[in-house]
């Protein structure tokens, strides 16, 4: 008997066809879209800020000295203290959400079990929730005072503060990858250490540690873009002041800082406001630069031997 | 009964003895009714068809069981007369005993570190010592000559075959007194196969071999007695030589032995 779908021709095309075609181009103008979307942003922020680069500042400046002084009668686009900021408050936030981060998540991918594990991510999913003004609200009123108490020093809004903030607000988005990368090591890894006697420490140290190294390192990296990038915790909690940092205590000025404080008050096209898109210009080539060395890891780039 | 009485014939120089010996999965029973005993420097095969218990039973003997959740067994298993569910030390235990898995599976790390783990997790930190046991295990287990050019590329990358044989490095560097071999051929050429049957006879000298194995022959080629599994029971035990003379209690054995099982 002859079934009721009619045998086709080779080009025959129905509505599945049809449909999938839709769905492909579909899909493929979103993801254009987006990518178009990122790239006129680029071309944006170059376009208001490089006729600055080329015509106005001469790069030693911009990259050499210290004083920035946009309003003064002889204006100053020195970036370095605003550089040394970000970079000192940044490193300062890694060096603690680094170890808590991959400590969390080894307990929580290697030894915490069934509920404790659950438990433990729902609470760091909320941590990761908390939005950065309350994280700079928490800098300014208690971190604040507890510095000036303990160190005995005259401000308490400086690197220690910034950093300190910015690491316990990294610190969730990176124990959540660092975790899903220790989960994607296959059990097979772990049960065949086991299996040679090897003790869950041994396991972990020896074969998970390893087999993750690439989603761990995406997950320090993304974590260091989040400390570039980060704006609204920093202003609050590092003091805003324009200087090289001498130590820990001093209060410092963050690029984006800088540009979510300044931008506001500047005429569209003027010097200052085009000076404050070359920051942009900066900050955007370093986040990228760091995204995409993640990307790079993660697609194992440093495996091939 | 006959398994009990064969289980006492070998027990004085037994390395394993297991007894009224059932394995659980929660309320799921996969293998029950073993009694059987494995003498020293034998190599003691299982054969059976899929689902039948075997793997089951190989990860009761290095006590895998207590790292898989609702995974448990009755009776007892005597490893050297000890009984091993008494073992506190499950980590020193496991070391005696070198595994190979059905899947193979290369450790993330370079091919030296995939078979110099066993030796670093017992303690011996000289590169000479440690360079000794690579080359000694890759060689035995047939695969020095493919690799001894690549010992630090990744042993996950690895073809299918050469992880196998990678993961029978590994569990010959653990210097086993016991080697359970999971159907360790299933990803081998004939070729390499026959090699290694070669070396685990040289090797029983030395250790007791446990194989579990889809292929008859492989039982018949090379070990000295077997058992029969057959869902979830262990029908018979007896001289390999004698089973596939037909010398079997159960007729269904000799129906799988000589391949007219359906
Ligand atoms: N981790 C587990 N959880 C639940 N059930 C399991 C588990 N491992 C095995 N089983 C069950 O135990 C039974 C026996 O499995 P086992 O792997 O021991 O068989 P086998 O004889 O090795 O089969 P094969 O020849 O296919 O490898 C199967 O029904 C299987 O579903
Ligand atoms: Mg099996």
């Amino acid at each position: 008997m002859r079934s009721t779908t009619q045998t086709q021709a080779p080009d025959a095309r129905g509505v599945a066809w049809y449909l999938d075609k839709a769905m492909a181009y579909l899909v493929f103008g979103a993801g254009v879209s987006a990518i178009l979307l990122i790239v006129g942003i680029f071309v944006f922020i170059t376009k208001e800020g490089v006729g600055f680069v080329w015509d106005t500042v001469d790069l030693g400046q911009f990259f050499g000295s210290p004083a920035w002084r946009p309003t003064s009668d002889t204006p100053q686009y020195g970036a370095l203290a605003l550089i040394a900021g970000t970079a000192s408050v940044t490193g300062l936030a890694m060096l603690i959400a680094v170890p808590f981060s991959l400590g969390a998540a080894i307990y929580i991918a290697e030894f915490a079990g069934g509920t404790q594990r659950e438990a433990l991510k729902i609470l760091i999913e909320l941590l990761a929730a908390i939005p950065s003004v309350v994280w700079g609200f928490i800098g300014l009123s208690v971190l604040n005072p507890l510095i000036i108490e303990w160190f005995d020093v005259p401000v308490g809004l400086g690197i220690l503060n910034a950093g300190v903030i910015l690491g316990l607000m990294a610190a969730p988005i990176m124990t959540t990858i660092a975790e899903d990368a220790l989960r994607a090591v296959p059990d097979g890894y772990r049960e065949a250490a086991e299996a040679m006697g090897a003790t869950r420490w041994q396991v972990t140290w020896r074969v998970v540690l390893p087999g993750a190294k690439n989603g761990l390192t995406a997950a320090i990296l993304l974590g260091v873009g989040r400390g570039f990038g980060e704006t609204m915790a920093v202003l609050m909690a590092s003091g805003h002041a324009v200087q090289l940092p001498d130590g820990v205590f001093d209060s410092v000025r963050a690029l984006t800082a800088t540009i979510a404080a300044e931008l506001g008050e500047t005429a569209v096209g003027s010097d200052h406001y085009q000076a404050l898109f070359t920051l942009g210009i900066l900050l955007f080539v370093v986040t990228f630069a760091i995204n995409l060395t993640a990307d790079l890891v993660v697609r194992g780039i440093s495996n091939k031997d | 009964m006959v398994a009990a009485v064969l289980a006492e014939s070998v027990a004085g120089d037994a390395k394993i003895v297991v007894k009224k010996f059932s394995v659980h999965y929660g309320a799921y029973t996969a293998l029950s009714g073993v009694n059987l005993a494995v003498a020293r420097n034998e190599i003691f095969s299982i054969v059976g068809p899929a689902n039948a218990g075997k793997t089951s039973f190989l990860r009761v003997l290095n006590r895998m069981d207590a790292l898989t959740s609702g995974m448990r067994y009755e009776g007892t298993v005597r490893f050297d007369g000890h009984d091993i569910r008494k073992w506190r030390n499950l980590y020193a235990l496991r070391r005696r005993i070198g595994v190979v898995f059905p899947l193979p599976v290369g450790l993330p790390l370079s091919v030296f570190d995939n078979v110099a783990m066993a030796p670093r997790l017992r303690g011996v930190r000289h590169r000479d010592e440690l360079e000794e046991i690579v080359e000694r295990c890759l060689r035995r287990a047939a695969l020095w000559g493919e690799v001894k050019d690549r010992l630090t590329a990744l042993g996950s990358l690895l073809s299918g075959g050469q992880q196998q044989r990678l993961t029978i490095a590994r569990a010959l560097s653990q210097d086993p007194e016991l080697l359970l071999l999971d159907e360790f051929s299933i990803a081998i050429d004939p070729v390499t196969t026959m090699k290694i049957e070669d070396v685990l006879l040289e090797l029983k000298k030395e250790m007791t071999i446990i194989m579990v194995t889809n292929l008859v022959q492989q039982a018949r080629r090379i070990s000295d007695r077997m058992a029969f599994f057959h869902k979830g029971r262990c029908v018979e035990v007896g001289e390999t030589a004698a089973m596939f003379d037909g010398d079997v209690r159960d007729e269904q054995t000799l129906d799988y032995l000589r391949g007219r099982f359906g």
